[in-house]
Formats: C-alpha cells, structure tokens, sequence
C-alpha cells in the first residue's frame, strides 16, 4: 500500500516538474504580455500544486506525518494566482502595453463608450 | 443557511446535554438527529435546507478542478504547438450576477478555463472584458460560460 502511494507522489512530482517546464517554454515562447499571462497563470498553478501534493502524499507514507501546511498552500495558490494573473494583465492594459499584432479584437477598448450605453452585441 | 447551521449545531450540544456524554460520537450523533428535524421543518425557514445549498458548493469545487486541468491541457497544446497560429483577442460579456463575491467567483472560474481570462471588470460589475487565446469562436465561449459556470453560482447563491 504505501508502494503503491509512493509511485503516486512520484508521479505527481514528475507531473508539476514537466507543466512547471512547459510554462517556462511557454513564457519564452508566446508573444506578448497576454498570452504569456495565460501560460503562467494556469501551468505554474497547477505544476506547483501538484508539486506540493506529492511531497504531502511522499511524507504521509514516509513517516506518517500529515503534513496540513501543504494542504493549506495548496489552497492559497489555488486561490490567489488566478487573481495575480488577472492584476498583471490589468495592469499591462492599463499602462498601455500593445497586444501582438496577430490579434483579432478589442472591445476593451469601447470601455467607457459600454459602460454608457451598455453592450450592444447582445441584442443583434 | 448560516442561521441553520448554527441551529444544527445546538441541537447537537442539547443531544449531548441530553445523554450526559461529551464525545465526538455523540455530537456526530446529535448533528445527525438535528440534521433530520431541520429537514422535517424546513418550510419554517426563509432560505432552502441547507445541505442542498452545500451540495452546489462542491459542485462549484468539482468544476473548479476540472476545469484547471481542461485548461492545463489546453495551454500544453498551444505552446507545444511548433506553428503559433492562435488569433488572441479582447471580447467583452455581459453577467447577470449581481453580488460581488459571485462575480469575483466568476472571474476566477473564467480566468481558470480553457484559453480565457479576465482583464477588467466594468464599474457597475456587469461587463466582464476577457482576453481569449482564440477569439473566432466568441459567442460559444460566451454560451458555454453562462451554461455552466453562471447557472452553478446561482445555484449556490439561490
């Protein structure tokens, strides 16, 4: 039983090290702020927690020792990186950051003009 | 909800006062003889019975989680991809939610799913601007939000 545990932590750790690994491809791969945001706000997410979730299944079996405090941080990232990624991209746009060039549609942009009017879209 | 609960919970004390025995057993017990008389007078209270409401909340959890993985699978896909031919974009949507921890909830849960996440929130919390990495399918990623994520908040929020 606690082989069959082991092969799992492992297989966990093996897991957040490969998306840890694609979200720095990621990061030097795409092309500007946005979809780079989009690589890191949801690969790290994922690669760190299921990093933390085996090294908590890895000392459960070890010693017995259950470990809350992972459990924990796995809960606060799983809460606050979303909004870290939301704040960085906000604050990208707002500080007039361009998107690349390849992309298709803004209708940030019509911000103030939406929020007289309200949304237009919806009725056509 | 948080009225019954707190119900609950007396009624698990006064079990316990009842038996002369303090034990998580009987507390355990005690909750679940006060779960079924809450039950039983439901129709006394304003809001729904409260395990019902519970219920959604994981079923918020479940699609969380699920939806972290879809979108892990997702950004693998486009960064592995060796041509990058996605076509990113801006598209606005408008939110029937009208508090404002269901529209944080929202904007956690979008940020979350496959090739989308939130930018900015308009003023009045009923325009929500996402940055998709796909943008020609809008109008299914609008429908395929509401559908799912929207109706499960309301669900909890009901």
């Amino acid at each position: 039983m606690t082989e069959i545990i082991n092969v799992f932590a492992g297989i966990f750790i093996a897991i957040g090290a490969l998306l840890s690994l694609v979200t720095a491809l990621g990061i030097l791969r795409l092309p500007d702020v946005y979809t780079r945001n989009h690589a890191a706000s949801k690969g790290s997410t994922l690669g760190v927690m299921s990093v933390l979730l085996g090294a908590f299944l890895y000392f459960y079996t070890l010693d017995g020792d259950y470990n809350s405090r992972l459990i924990l941080a796995i809960v606060f990232i799983f809460i606050t990186s979303p909004v870290a990624g939301h704040l960085i991209s906000r604050a990208a746009y707002n500080t007039g950051i361009p998107m690349w060039e390849k992309s298709v549609l803004d209708e940030l942009k019509d911000k103030e003009k939406h929020e007289k009017d309200g949304l237009k879209r919806e009725k056509q | 909800m948080a009225f019954q609960i707190l119900l609950n919970f007396f009624l698990a004390f006064l079990w316990m006062f009842l038996q002369n025995s303090f034990k998580g057993k009987d507390f355990f017990i005690g909750y679940i003889l006060g779960l079924l008389i809450i039950f039983g007078l439901r129709r006394f209270f304003n809001s729904r019975f409260y395990l019902l409401r519970a219920a959604a909340v994981l079923n918020l959890v479940y699609i969380f989680i699920k939806e972290l993985l879809l979108a892990n699978w997702a950004v693998f896909k486009v960064i592995l991809k060796p041509k990058l031919d996605m076509k990113p974009g801006i598209f606005a949507m408008s939110t029937t939610l009208e508090t404002k921890w269901e529209v944080t909830v929202l904007a956690n849960l979008i940020t979350l799913t496959p090739g989308t996440f939130v930018i900015d929130v308009s003023s009045d919390n009923k325009i929500l601007y996402i940055h998709a990495m796909d943008v020609p399918d809008v109008e299914e990623a609008i429908d395929g939000i509401r559908n799912s994520f929207e109706k499960a908040i309301l669900e909890v929020s009901k």
